[in-house]
This record gives C-alpha cells, sequence and structure tokens, in this order.
C-alpha cells in the first residue's frame, strides 16, 4: 500500500475493527431478539387458543359443571373487587409516603431505613406476602378469609409500586416552582397541595395504573386470604369471600379435571388483556406527558 | 422600658406568631406524610415479626434444624412426619440457576443492545416491549409452562413428562429477564456521556467504546441486575409450581421434575389447620426465603448505592 494512496483507504487495523464492531452488533441484536421472539410467539400461541373462547356469555355468566363450561363473571367482577379495595388502602399510605420522602425527608439514617424497606418490600416473594396475610390480616386483625384481608395484603404488596413512581414524578417537578410558592409565603403544605401536586396529577397516575395491573394479576397472595375456587355469586362487603381471575386461571389450570383444552387459554387471554391494556395506557400516558412538558 | 412600650412589643410578638390555621395543617399534614413514609418499614418489620412468631413454637421446640437442612424428606402428613426441606431448597437453586444459565447472557446483550446501538423508534419499541413483557402476570406464565412449554419439551426432547427443571428454568427465565435487561440497561445509562465521547474521540469504534469503556464503568450496576433477577427467580411462586412438575427430588437431569419452597408453601397451606406442626413448617420455609431474599436484595441495594456515592 502507497503511502499516498492510503489516505482514504482505512488500514488493516481499521478494517478488523470495523468488522468487529459490525459483528458484535449483529449478535447483540441477536440475542435481544432471542429474548424477545419467543415470549412473542407463545403470547401469539395464548391469543390464537384462548380467542375462539371468548364471547359475551364468557364474560357475563357464571361457570357451570364444575367450571368446565359457562363464563368467568363471578371471578371478573371479584378481581375488580379486590383491586378496587387494594387501592383505596395503597394509595392513601402510597402517596403521603412518596411526599414525605420527595418534600420532607432530610437524608439521614430513617430515610435510608424507609428506603431499605421499600427495596425489600418490593423483593420480598409473593408468597412470604401471603404468609404475612394470613398471619396479620386474618388471624391477628381477624378480617378472616375476606376480600378485605386479601386486598390489604395486595395493598402491601403494591406499596413499592406506588411510593416510587410517585416520588420520582414528584422529583421531577423543577424546585423554582417550589420556592416561587414559598416565597409568596406559602407553608410547605399549601405548597404541595396546590402546586407540586397538581403539576405531577398524571405521573401519579401512571403509578396508579402500573399498581392496578400489579394487583390483578397476584395469584399467591390472595389463595389463602381472601379468593376462593368457586362462589356463584359476587361479594356483597368487603367480609365476603370472593372468587378471583387469577386465582380462577390456576384452579381450571391445575385443580379440576375434565376442562375443555382451551378454557385456560381463554381465561388467561382474559387475564393478560387486561393487565396489559392497563400497561399500555400508563406507558401512552407517560410519553403524551414527555412531549408536553416543557420545564 | 415604660407600659405603653411593653404593650407595643407584645403586639409585634403576636403579629409574629405565625400558628395560625395554616401553620397547624401544615403540622397536620407533616405528621399525616410523616406516617405513610414510616408504613414501609411497619410493613416490612411486621412481615418479619408475623411470619417468626407464626412458626416460632414449632421451629424451637419440635423442628431439628439438622433435619430440615440435610434430610430430603418432607413427609408432612406421614405417620411420624418428617420435615427435611433439602430437596425443595435444591428444587430452588437449581431452577434459578438454569433460569439465569439461559437468560443472564441474552439479558445483558439485550440491556447493551438496547442501551448502546439501537436508536430512536427501534429503542422505544424495544423498551416498550421489555416494559409488557415485566408485566406478564405469574400465572399466566404457569399456564404457558403447563400447556404450552411442557408439551414442547415432551415431543422434541422425548422424555416421558415436559413438566421438569428445564420447563421451570425457562419459564422462570423468561420472567425473569425483562426486570434484569431494564436494571442492567438502567446501569450502562448511569455512564456519563462524556466518557464514551472521550473514547470515540480517540477513534474508537462503538463495539470498542462499550467493551472498554461502558462496560468496565457499569460493572457493579450490571451485577446488580443480575442479583436482583436472582431474587426474582428465588421467590416465584405460581409459575414454578404449575411449570416444574411438583416432585418432591433433588435433579440429577434437566428433565427430572423438581419442587420449590415457595411451590411447597402454595400447594400445602391450604391443606393444614392453623397452629398445627404442618402449618408452623410452612411458616419456618417462608422465614428462609424472606432471609435469602432480603440478603440478596440489601447486597443489590448496598452495589448501587455504592456506586452512585463513588460518582458523587
Amino acid at each position: 500500500m502507497s503511502p499516498s494512496g492510503s489516505t482514504f483507504q482505512p488500514t488493516a487495523s481499521e478494517q478488523r475493527r470495523r468488522k468487529q464492531q459490525s459483528a458484535a452488533q449483529s449478535l447483540l441484536a441477536l440475542t435481544t431478539a432471542m429474548l424477545a421472539l419467543p415470549a412473542l410467539g407463545i403470547l401469539s400461541i395464548l391469543i390464537i387458543r384462548g380467542f375462539p373462547g371468548l364471547s359475551a356469555e364468557f364474560f357475563l355468566e357464571e361457570p357451570r359443571n364444575v367450571m368446565s363450561a359457562g363464563g368467568i363473571f363471578p371471578a371478573l367482577v371479584g378481581t375488580v373487587w379486590l383491586t378496587a379495595v387494594a387501592l383505596l388502602v395503597a394509595l392513601p399510605l402510597g402517596i403521603s409516603a412518596a411526599i414525605y420522602l420527595s418534600e420532607y425527608a432530610k437524608d439521614n439514617w430513617l430515610t435510608g431505613l424507609i428506603n431499605i424497606a421499600i427495596v425489600n418490600l418490593a423483593g420480598v416473594p409473593s408468597i412470604v406476602h401471603a404468609l404475612f396475610g394470613v398471619g396479620a390480616f386474618v388471624l391477628f386483625l381477624d378480617f378472616g378469609v375476606s376480600v378485605l384481608a386479601a386486598s390489604c395484603t395486595l395493598a402491601v404488596m403494591t406499596l413499592p409500586v406506588i411510593i416510587v413512581a410517585t416520588r420520582e414524578s414528584l422529583q421531577a417537578l423543577p424546585q423554582s416552582f417550589r420556592e416561587a410558592c414559598w416565597s409568596l409565603g406559602a407553608t410547605r403544605w399549601q405548597t404541595i397541595w396546590r402546586v407540586v401536586l397538581p403539576n405531577s396529577g398524571s405521573g401519579i397516575l401512571t403509578g396508579v395504573i402500573l399498581c392496578v395491573s400489579r394487583a390483578v394479576g397476584e395469584t399467591a397472595p390472595i389463595m389463602f386470604t381472601g379468593a376462593v375456587l368457586y362462589l356463584p355469586v359476587a361479594p356483597e362487603s368487603v367480609w365476603d369471600q370472593t372468587m378471583a381471575l387469577s386465582l380462577h386461571l390456576y384452579n381450571v389450570s391445575t385443580q379440576l379435571p375434565g376442562i375443555p383444552e382451551g378454557l385456560p387459554f381463554s381465561v388467561a387471554l382474559t387475564l393478560i388483556g387486561v393487565v396489559l391494556s392497563m400497561n399500555a395506557i400508563s406507558i401512552a400516558l407517560r410519553m403524551k406527558l414527555r412531549g408536553r412538558k416543557k420545564w | 422600658m415604660s407600659d405603653e412600650a411593653a404593650k407595643q412589643h407584645r403586639l409585634t410578638a403576636m403579629e409574629f406568631d405565625r400558628r395560625d390555621r395554616s401553620w397547624w395543617t401544615d403540622m397536620f399534614a407533616k405528621a399525616l406524610v410523616f406516617g405513610g413514609g414510616v408504613s414501609a418499614i411497619v410493613f416490612i418489620v411486621g412481615i418479619l415479626v408475623f411470619i417468626a412468631t407464626q412458626g416460632l413454637e414449632f421451629a424451637a421446640n419440635r423442628l431439628s434444624w439438622t433435619e430440615f437442612f440435610t434430610s430430603i424428606a418432607w413427609r408432612p402428613n406421614s405417620q411420624k412426619p418428617e420435615y427435611g426441606a433439602l430437596a425443595l431448597i435444591a428444587g430452588t437453586v437449581s431452577t434459578t440457576a438454569v433460569a439465569m444459565v439461559l437468560v443472564v447472557p441474552l439479558s445483558l446483550g439485550a440491556a447493551i443492545y438496547i442501551g448502546e446501538f439501537a436508536r430512536g423508534k427501534k429503542r422505544e419499541w424495544l423498551k416498550i416491549l421489555i416494559e409488557m413483557l415485566a408485566a406478564v402476570p405469574s400465572v399466566v406464565w404457569g399456564v404457558i409452562g403447563l400447556n404450552v412449554m411442557g408439551p414442547f419439551i415432551t415431543d422434541v426432547f422425548g422424555v416421558p413428562s415436559g413438566l421438569n427443571l428445564l420447563n421451570a428454568g425457562i419459564i422462570l427465565g423468561m420472567m425473569a429477564a425483562p426486570i434484569m435487561t431494564t436494571i442492567a440497561e438502567d446501569a450502562l445509562k448511569a455512564v456519563p456521556d462524556s466518557y464514551r465521547e472521550a473514547a470515540e474521540a480517540l477513534g474508537a469504534t462503538k463495539w470498542q467504546v462499550v467493551l472498554r469503556v461502558v462496560l468496565p464503568h457499569a460493572r457493579p450496576g450490571l451485577s446488580a441486575a443480575v442479583l436482583l433477577g436472582v431474587g426474582r427467580a428465588f421467590g416465584e411462586t405460581i409459575a414454578v409450581l404449575m411449570a416444574s412438575g411438583h416432585a418432591i427430588n433433588v435433579p440429577k437431569s434437566l428433565f427430572d421434575p423438581i419442587r420449590s419452597l415457595t411451590a411447597t408453601i402454595a400447594a400445602e397451606l391450604g391443606e393444614t389447620a392453623e397452629g398445627d406442626d404442618h402449618y408452623q413448617a410452612l411458616f419456618v420455609v417462608g422465614m428462609l426465603l424472606f432471609t435469602i431474599t432480603f440478603f440478596i436484595n440489601m447486597i443489590a441495594n448496598a452495589i448501587v448505592r455504592g456506586t452512585r456515592r463513588k460518582k458523587a
């Protein structure tokens, strides 16, 4: 290679590095595909085999013939009950915890302890939450096996989701907003109530939706605290037991004989439909928010 | 000072007393949100206390710890009940190990691809896809293990039952992968762009930047991501229960059915009576799970915090 001709010619080492670069990039793209494609494939099997079973009757009728026929209406209503009550418990606790951590807490040992507690609440296995629910809510507080006990268990489990999402959206608000309000003589709480919360409302909402999505899908925490195998009627108060979509799916898949082959897929499709549309709403909301905010 | 002046002085002091209604509201609100903040501590301590006390009497008086950790015989319902958890521990450890071997390289590779190579719309969609996969409920993964992966493994490998260690490992891996990918990508994002720019200015290719600059700096965050994935796989309950075959067994091959600690609690708690030995033994298993996941989370947390402090 002549020195003059090499000006725009990649050297051998450059060529090698470029080859390595493109090989590495293809390999990484391949690993991403290996992770995503089987999962997508399996989910599409779920849709293909579950979709024929969906109908108006499927959603609006109660199960018949030891669950092998009929619909999932009581389980749907039960899941709505469980999720709503769990939200009623988790929301005030979670949002106030996030307000404390974002607006009041100093960088001291107590704050560190709270953060450790949140990390661990999120990491404790769901079946351990179930044991806690049995010990604390069913037995100690004497709620019995009821919607209330199951929802409290779910609330403790989803608390970290709400706290983390809310804290993030509160901290995303520029400090100057708060300072402007303080300089007008407002108290800390007036600032939070009139400025901080209204400006982070949609951020908090995404956290709430994620929390709902999590509560809807959980099975282990409600198995022994409030959800049961079969009840033809929807619960009338928080002291009643209930069916739930997730536990129903577990039962028709493993516990009962003579279930038609497509039924678990239809129930799974319903459950995953609810959960994923919740997440889709939350993602869409977040994107819209990011597009709009200019501070 | 004259009387008149003293009176004047008192008035001013009262004017500066800001303890009006909004001050009291502020104090009240502060106490309220403080309560919310502390509730997280209350709950985690509550979990520890309630699980420990439910199993305490049996653990202190009748449980042989040597049997618990060294015997593979878990026979709570026989005439002479035995509570050896070794096979259950082996089940949990082996499924977690299989899951990690399968997906740690894939998750880290995907995180590097999404974080460093993918751009624009492709990157957005990949991130959404990962987030959606993380949201799939564990009971749905269980159904997939039972009804899709099970028959598939039976056909492909010609084994009598597709519900085994391999199945549970694959399902757990798919569940843990989105979490590991997300956290690993965050760790990559935390490496300052100026590091990349400096390396690129020296003529390094994208891959050299990743290999020589980004990865070494993100290593603690990446190990935290793997640890949290391990924690997730370790504590997963319903999916393992449905996909693993649920047989008490120390696995010798990938095609042996196994049973995990978590699945044992889920399957057996319903058939116990409150306070009897079997019930208490399940709480002891729960205590073991709590302790292990607690340490996994603490270590991961310490790694993440350690790097953050070093940067600041």
